[in-house]
């Protein structure tokens, strides 16, 4: 990166350290910081959507989708969650490849699980054999978040259908009162007060969230886990930056950096939770009024 | 080979008893049961232990947090924090790297006439090493939720503790620590289903699989890895652990019963299943 980085051999010190951190390997470190912000950024408002979805499916008049709302968010209570990261995204993977394969190759007469393997046409393999890297990645990244998605969707349907829940009953019969119909109450009346109630189940699952990141490895996405060990590893002569077995020091510093974002976040959170009190019949809100007054 | 020979060979495989090798091919349901409920041993010994130790080292915590003075409490913040606010699997591979760097002879104490050495590889296997970190992991959580109960003991009981004249040890031991258990206990239970979920994490976490003895999700894995089929293994998995999940509601279900006799039925704490999960 820098031209005094030409010689590695000849480095010392700061220097040395200098050119170290700033290796190309060590750039793809620091741009793997990038995909798990970007997993948290593209994640948390999926989640949010298929929780909302889940719970408004709970509180369906219709019993099938209030069955299939009642399945999501029951489904993550018994089982650990890393089952789930685990299945999912195996299962999504042959899921996809199965129906391209029925779309594509519709002669194809062997059998697609055929013993201990798993085999689609060429064609339908997703993405294909002969695309570039960054594809397979990409795929990789798309199949995690949706996964994420669909695991925290879970959770904060369960959130948010306790919250809309604890709404009280008088506020949507005087919403009712007023002549709104169903659709109007739920929009006007319940969603804009079940936030306060639903934000610190959400703030905990966002807390969760973030230290769920590092599953992004078990489920092969080259994140910052991956990177920590590749990296940390001790490195013989054969390579530019010899150095012992230092994946300790890499693994300290994810630490760190996962106790900064907690600890960042709890400040956030915090901030917003005193912003939606603001004028709610709850125990802070009515604090704020006291306060004011 | 019927089912009962396959729990006799592979009953046990987790703790390296019985059949040496894993099976390579012809996987039955009954194979992928036996050696996943093997594995799930592990799971139990490690979530147990961890709870049990942990439980005692929470109220001591617990304890230091709500402690006046700040010699006391900021460690304890300061524990709490570390342990809640990073990744446990952060944890498990931090844990690993610091045990394998621990000299492998091991630590020499001359004590005059005699040395004494202190072992120290056994502390980078998991049964040890990952023990270690599920034990600090759920100290720190279960201290969070036993502070938060030790705040909201009720003023009454402290003021009628204050006119019986109890003090100091006798004023906690019959007053405050059964009050701050009792209104710990739903959300303790929650923590305890959710360490044993967490135990999950322990044959993913960098400490090695001795010899093939690996928890539930090891085998399970293993047989995905062999069979390119995760809609049977994963499943098996799933039912082991809402069994698990179901005991362990049903075991602190009575605890809690115990601490509740002395209050009327509608005052009673109930239990609220709340998936809290990656840690």
């Amino acid at each position: 990166m820098f031209a005094f980085c030409a010689d590695p051999a000849s480095l010392e010190g700061y220097s040395w350290l200098i050119c170290y951190l700033t290796t190309g390997k060590h750039l793809d470190f620091y741009w793997s910081f990038v995909t798990v912000l970007t997993l948290l950024a593209v994640t948390a408002p999926t989640a949010l959507a298929f929780g909302f979805g889940g719970a408004m499916a709970a509180r369906s008049p219709l019993l099938p989708l209030r069955l299939l709302g009642q399945i999501y968010t029951g489904m993550v209570r018994g089982i650990p969650d890393i089952v789930f990261f685990l299945f999912f995204v195996i299962a999504l993977d042959q899921g996809i490849e199965w129906l391209v394969h029925q779309l594509r190759c519709p002669e194809w007469t062997d059998p697609i699980r055929n013993g201990l393997e798993f085999r689609v046409c060429p064609e339908a393999k997703v993405p294909n054999n002969s695309a570039p890297q960054v594809w397979h990645s990409l795929y990789g990244f798309a199949l995690a978040v949706v996964t994420f998605a669909l695991v925290f969707g879970a959770f904060a349907a369960n959130v948010l259908f306790g919250a809309m829940q604890a709404v009280p009953r008088a506020q949507l019969e005087t919403a009712e009162a007023y002549g709104m119909s169903p659709r109007q109450v739920f929009r006007r009346v319940l969603v804009p007060q079940m936030w306060v109630y639903a934000l610190p189940g959400l703030s905990n699952l966002w807390m969760i969230l973030i230290k769920a990141t590092p599953l992004l490895f078990l489920l092969g996405v080259q994140d910052i886990v991956y990177w920590a060990r590749e990296l940390g590893g001790s490195k013989t002569s054969a390579y530019d930056y010899p150095h012992p077995d230092w994946r300790l020091y890499y693994f300290l510093g994810l630490l760190v950096f996962y106790l900064l974002m907690t600890k960042m976040s709890e400040r956030v959170l915090a901030r917003v939770q005193t912003r939606l009190s603001h004028g709610q019949a709850t125990a802070s809100g009515e604090a704020q009024r006291r306060a004011e007054a | 080979m019927s089912c009962m020979e396959i729990i006799a060979d592979y009953g046990l495989r987790s703790l390296g008893i019985g059949e040496r090798l894993l099976p390579r091919s012809d996987f039955t349901l009954c194979h992928q049961f036996t050696l996943i409920g093997s594995g799930l041993i592990w799971n139990i010994y490690f979530g147990f232990l961890a709870l049990v130790f942990g439980f005692f080292a929470a109220n001591a915590i617990a304890l230091a947090k709500s402690a006046r003075s700040p010699w006391a409490r900021k460690p304890a913040e300061w524990f709490i924090f570390v342990f809640r606010g990073s990744p446990l699997f952060i944890q498990f591979f931090l844990a690993y790297e610091a045990l394998v760097l621990l000299p492998r002879a091991g630590f020499e104490i001359p004590l005059g006439f005699i040395t004494v050495t202190l072992e120290t590889s056994w502390l980078s296997k998991a049964w040890a090493g990952a023990l270690i970190v599920l034990f600090l992991n759920t100290a720190a959580y279960s201290a969070e939720i036993f502070y938060g109960a030790l705040r909201s003991i009720p003023k009454g009981d402290l003021e009628a503790a204050d006119a019986y004249g109890l003090t100091g040890w006798a004023k906690f031991r019959r007053v405050q620590w059964p009050t701050m258990l009792r209104l710990a206990w739903p959300a303790y239970t929650n923590e305890a289903i959710f360490l044993f979920h967490a135990t999950t994490l322990v044959f993913f976490s960098g400490f090695p699989a001795f010899r093939q003895q690996g928890d539930a999700l090891y085998y399970a894995s293993y047989f995905v890895d062999k069979t390119f089929n995760p809609f049977v293994p994963y499943p098996i998995v799933a039912f082991y652990f809402i069994l698990l999940t179901l005991a362990l509601i049903g075991l602190f279900g009575i605890i809690n019963k115990r601490l509740n006799r002395h209050l009327p039925s509608n005052a009673r704490a109930k239990f609220k299943l709340r998936p809290q999960i990656i840690r």
